[in-house]
């Protein structure tokens, strides 16, 4: 087997480097979209409907537009006409039709946010308001199967003889397990600075990928890609909200235009629950079948879940039971209802993180059930291939992961029976869970290298730094890749004036950009040594390379694996639930920046605690929104709900991914610590919750 | 945020007569309930007459062997203050398990007083709330019932008292002392805060003008053991499910005086007179809490969202007075 023949010498690659983007960010230096000076700026306050179904009879904009200081009042009766509407989340009015509540009816443009934001609220709209549904629920009628499920992959899977191996095996488990709806709540708000002129429309937008967001809204306002010019070189986190183009991007767009002004919106933390998406609730029936020595025969996971009527995202929640275990007979299958809702969203680990809750936590109730340890018990169902596609992997070491992690977390001394722990009023327990997460491979990145005499190398690209370490690692790659120091690189991203880049999603930044890098410096340098000599010529030199195509990618298949470990404190009188440790160690291939990767997997890890305890929209089914819609009510793990959290890393070699090694942390840390997490807390009282979050309620007595 | 004008009170008599002849003004103490209140559009005044510098800042002990804390005391320094740390350390406590650092620095002690229900419906203009809108309905009684009240609610409103602080003062039978246009008054704070009825619009019985000036605590020797024990869906930064505040004098294994009061349960903190009649002079043992605390929730009527509420207030009763007692199992 040959493996990527442009592998990297590591040198810079590896290092625990600071952030270089550090000290400005921590000073205020490095600029956000929405501190970006702009001219003049006008501020735009969203209108949103206050119904989840209807039409709108009558809006009446006539005390808004009465206010000193308003520029102009935006409704679907004046608003400019969009080029298209095929993607109905970003149509926003063109009709007086109302598809969920919370969407944008209108906006106010003023001389400052106050003025704007008085004014929206002055702002009176009559509805026809028509019967809503936002109810996701098992026994629905009108469950549909979506053609393929994120990102394009099949909806329903089967193979093997399922019912006849659940029907003969010695040991079965039937359970339905539930994850709640969550918002991705990035610290740094959905903001847009919008400006037009000769040229088309620039866009300081707070966004996962330049290039992918002018893609989602270029056509939407009838422009040609390259008129849109789009500038965001720090993002304050998006987990995925911030992936492509939302609605608040075409309202700022068209206020700009009305106006003629440059217009600055940013959302606010109420309006984050209604229009950047969210991650869809699900409802999973696991079925697993098993020998006595729980060798699994059969294992079947089929989803429920929702999205919008006016546009399909279909979770891929079921795609990482394909891959885990090696069980002969396995059927998976994606049901969707569409409700009178926002459009769901990509949000970190999507997918696999709702994904590994139920099969994980079925594979703790197995083990139970055959008085098996659970971390044999996975290593017993260990496969040699890819199940689904029988290949191999290019690395799989979950098993090096969870004896790692058992010898590390103290597993060999644990009493498997529950409920015997307890310390000062508190039951204690601890449980395990296994993570997984593809290597993506998103093709068209390319990079630039220049280089004149006695200079830096300046190496550009339109990549994100959603908050990862971007800025940091890239000048890692393309020092070892220039076999030069981390001081020689000046690095560029995050504008659509750089070189082609694919969004900060499905953690394949690394190996999208990084590629591109490598793939550029391999040029420069053969150029330089084939045609200057080896020296940068007077004129200097620039080449781009781009991510080539991996062969390997067809022969193998290519996956992250990990084992979480969780300790649970559940306290005897209220049921308190309490997290002091958690351990995460991961197969990821090599680990680009030790501090900045280490900060991906802990930072993973830490939502998981968060998604097992605390996070949860509450959809109110009367009103047909989510009821908590602000940070006193959306609870995310504070600093006192979180104990240790370690995350460590085997040595893991894998030659065929990418010329880096590397694999992709942003979203596999998420994977799998929830149903460690849940795991623990049985351990801890002998209580087994099948839906999150864990509430203290269930196990009060 | 509607426009509005703003002021800077000189002293309480100035304050009071500026708000009698404005109905729409409100006073402003640390600004951390009232401001958001404006953001949101749920509060809508056009003056703000701020009395957050009038000269209440001071804690001081009183010659019966009490405490007089200044409405504009901040909570940070009430929780710091040695005195009450010694005499009444239920106080420093519930003041500690609210809010943030940094907003304990800015909150008033009057302010919190009288900071409203973070029932979500109430905080979100585009949903029917009684208490925000009169009339309009309750979203809460068929929706979100989590933080909802199991105590004293009425069809009109269920919403719960956020206040961590006004629990304590419960329990430790403050008096609130109030200037207003007719004069002084002082207002127990078992009286101070009303139940919905069908005027849920109504949080205290302070009338429009009426400036709180003071907190007064009696003297109450054994509430130097006393203890508050908040329990929350996170470890913080998070508003009650239940809390207890709690003191207990307990002589020859009996019960010789009791003061239990709940937060999370209703739309006032709520006072566990029930309980303590049944505990005084019974023995002090896990049993007679259990009692008397079932006593008290007998009268619950919880909804399916809160049912938890009422083992879980039981519990964390049973559990604060068997730590008082020095119990341990």
């Amino acid at each position: 087997m040959t493996a990527v023949d442009t592998r990297l010498v590591p040198r810079a690659i590896g290092a625990p480097l600071s952030r270089l983007d550090g000290p400005d960010k921590v000073t205020g230096a490095a600029r956000y979209a929405f501190e970006q000076p702009v001219g003049e700026p006008a501020y735009l306050y969203p209108v949103q409907a206050t119904i989840a179904a209807g039409r709108i009879t009558r809006i009446d904009t006539g005390a808004a537009e009465k206010e000193p200081g308003v520029l102009a009042v935006l409704t679907h009766e004046n608003a400019p006409r969009l080029a298209s509407t095929d993607d109905a989340e970003l149509a926003i009015l063109q009709s007086d039709a109302v598809a969920y509540r919370g969407q944008f009816i209108g906006g106010v443009v003023a001389e400052t946010s106050e003025i704007a934001r008085h004014a929206a609220g002055l702002v009176r709209v009559q509805y026809e308001e028509h019967p809503h549904d936002v109810d996701l629920r098992a026994d629905r009628d009108d469950l549909y199967k979506p053609e393929k499920v994120n990102p394009g992959l099949e909806t329903d899977t089967a193979d093997g003889d399922v019912d006849g191996a659940l029907a003969s095996a010695a040991v079965t488990l039937d359970e339905t397990y539930t994850t709640a709806m969550y918002h991705n709540n990035p610290m740094e708000p959905h903001t847009t600075v919008a400006i037009w002129d000769e040229q088309g429309l620039t866009l300081y937008e707070s966004t996962q990928g330049v290039h992918a967001l002018r893609r989602s809204v270029a056509p939407v306002l009838g422009l040609d890609t390259e008129r849109v010019h789009v500038i965001c070189p720090h993002v304050g986190g998006g987990f995925g909200s911030k992936g492509y183009g939302h609605p608040h991007v075409i309202l700022a767009a068209m206020a700009a235009k009305l106006t003629g002004r440059a217009v600055k919106l940013a959302l606010t933390r109420q309006q984050m629950f209604f229009l950047v998406g969210y991650r869809t609730p699900t409802i999973q029936r696991v079925r697993l079948a098993a020998d006595r020595d729980g060798q699994l025969t059969a294992i079947v996971h089929d989803v429920i879940e929702q999205t919008s009527r006016i546009k399909e995202f279909a979770e891929q929640t079921a795609v990482s039971t394909r891959k885990m275990y090696a069980a002969p007979n396995r059927r998976t299958s994606h049901r969707l209802a569409a409700l009178d809702v926002p459009v769901p969203t990509w949000m970190r680990a999507p997918g696999e993180c709702p994904g590994m809750f139920g099969p994980e936590v079925a594979m703790d109730e197995l083990a139970v059930a055959c008085g098996l340890d659970p971390v044999e018990l996975r290593i017993r169902n260990e496969p040699a291939v890819d199940p689904e596609t029988g290949q191999p992997f290019s690395s799989r070491n979950l098993v090096a992961c969870l004896r790692e992690g058992a010898s590390r977390f103290g597993w060999a001394d644990r009493d498997p029976a529950p409920g015997t722990r307890r310390e000062q009023g508190w039951r204690i327990g601890t449980g395990v869970a296994a993570s997984t997460y593809p290597v993506h491979r998103i093709p068209g990145s390319k990079a630039t290298i220049r280089v004149e005499p006695g200079g830096r190398y300046a190496v550009l690209i339109g990549a994100a730094d959603i908050g990862t370490g971007t800025w940091t690692t890239l000048t890692q790659i393309a020092a070892d890749a220039l076999e030069v120091s981390v001081d020689d690189i000046a690095l560029q991203i995050g504008d659509t004036a750089l070189p082609m880049a694919s969004v900060a999603g499905g953690s394949s930044g690394i190996t999208c950009w990084g590629s591109a890098i490598v793939d550029a410096a391999g040029k420069l340098r053969a150029r330089l040594s084939d045609e200057y000599g080896g020296s940068v010529p007077a004129s200097g030199l620039e080449v781009t390379g781009e991510l080539p195509p991996n062969p390997d990618a067809e022969r193998f298949s290519m996956h992250s694996f990990g084992a979480q470990f969780a300790e649970v404190r559940v306290h005897e009188d209220t049921g308190e639930v309490r997290v002091p440790r958690l351990l995460g160690v991961f197969g990821v291939g090599r680990i680009i920046n030790a501090k900045t990767g280490r900060s991906q997997l802990i930072g993973g890890m830490t939502m998981g605690l968060s998604m097992a305890l605390h996070e949860h929209s509450v959809m109110d089914r009367n009103l047909g929104q989510v009821a908590n819609h602000d940070f006193a009510e959306y609870h995310i793990a504070t600093n006192a709900d979180v104990g240790s959290v370690e995350a460590i890393w085997l040595d893991e070699d894998d030659p065929y991914v990418n010329p880096m090694g590397s694999k992709g942390i942003g979203e596999l840390g998420i994977v799998g610590t929830a149903a460690a997490v849940a795991n623990a807390a049985y351990h801890a009282t002998g209580v087994r919750v099948r839906d999150l979050p864990i509430t203290l309620d269930a196990f009060l007595r | 945020m509607n426009p509005f004008r703003y002021e800077r009170a000189r002293d309480a008599a100035s304050a009071v007569a500026t708000l009698v002849g404005s109905p729409n003004a409100a006073f402003l103490g640390g600004g951390t309930n009232l401001v958001d209140l404006m953001k949101l559009g749920v509060a809508t005044p056009d003056l703000l007459v701020d009395v957050a510098r009038l000269r209440f800042d001071r804690v001081e002990a009183t010659p019966d062997g009490g405490v007089r804390i200044g409405a504009a005391v901040r909570n940070s320094d009430l929780a710091a203050d040695a005195t009450i740390r010694g005499r009444y350390p239920v106080l420093a406590q519930a003041l500690l398990s609210g809010a943030s650092g940094q907003l304990r620095n800015l909150a008033t002690t009057g302010g919190n007083l009288l900071q409203r229900t973070r029932c979500v419906y109430f905080q979100d203009v585009s949903t029917p709330c009684n208490k925000r809108e009169p009339g309009s309905g309750c979203s809460a009684r068929e929706g979100y019932q989590r933080y909802m009240a199991i105590l004293g609610a009425s069809p009109a409103c269920i919403a719960t008292h956020p206040s961590d602080m006004a629990v304590a003062l419960a329990a430790l039978d403050a008096v609130v002392r109030v200037q207003g246009p007719d004069g002084e008054r002082g207002i127990p704070l078992a009286e101070f805060y009303r139940l919905p009825a069908d005027e849920p619009q109504r949080d205290t019985v302070l009338g429009h003008g009426e400036l709180i000036t003071a907190v007064d605590l009696p003297a109450m020797p054994f509430a130097a053991r006393s203890r508050y024990r908040k329990v929350r869906d996170r470890a913080s930064y998070a508003f009650a499910l239940i809390s207890v505040a709690a003191a207990l004098d307990v002589a020859d294994g009996d019960v010789r005086d009791v003061r239990i009061a709940l937060g999370g349960v209703a739309h006032a903190p709520w006072r566990a007179r029930r309980a303590e009649e049944a505990l005084r002079g019974a023995p002090a043992t896990e049993a007679s809490f259990r009692r008397a605390i079932d006593a008290e929730l007998s009268a619950a009527q919880p909804l399916p969202g809160n049912a938890f509420k009422v083992p879980l207030a039981r519990n964390t009763v049973v559990s604060t007075l068997l730590d008082l007692t020095g119990e341990l199992r």
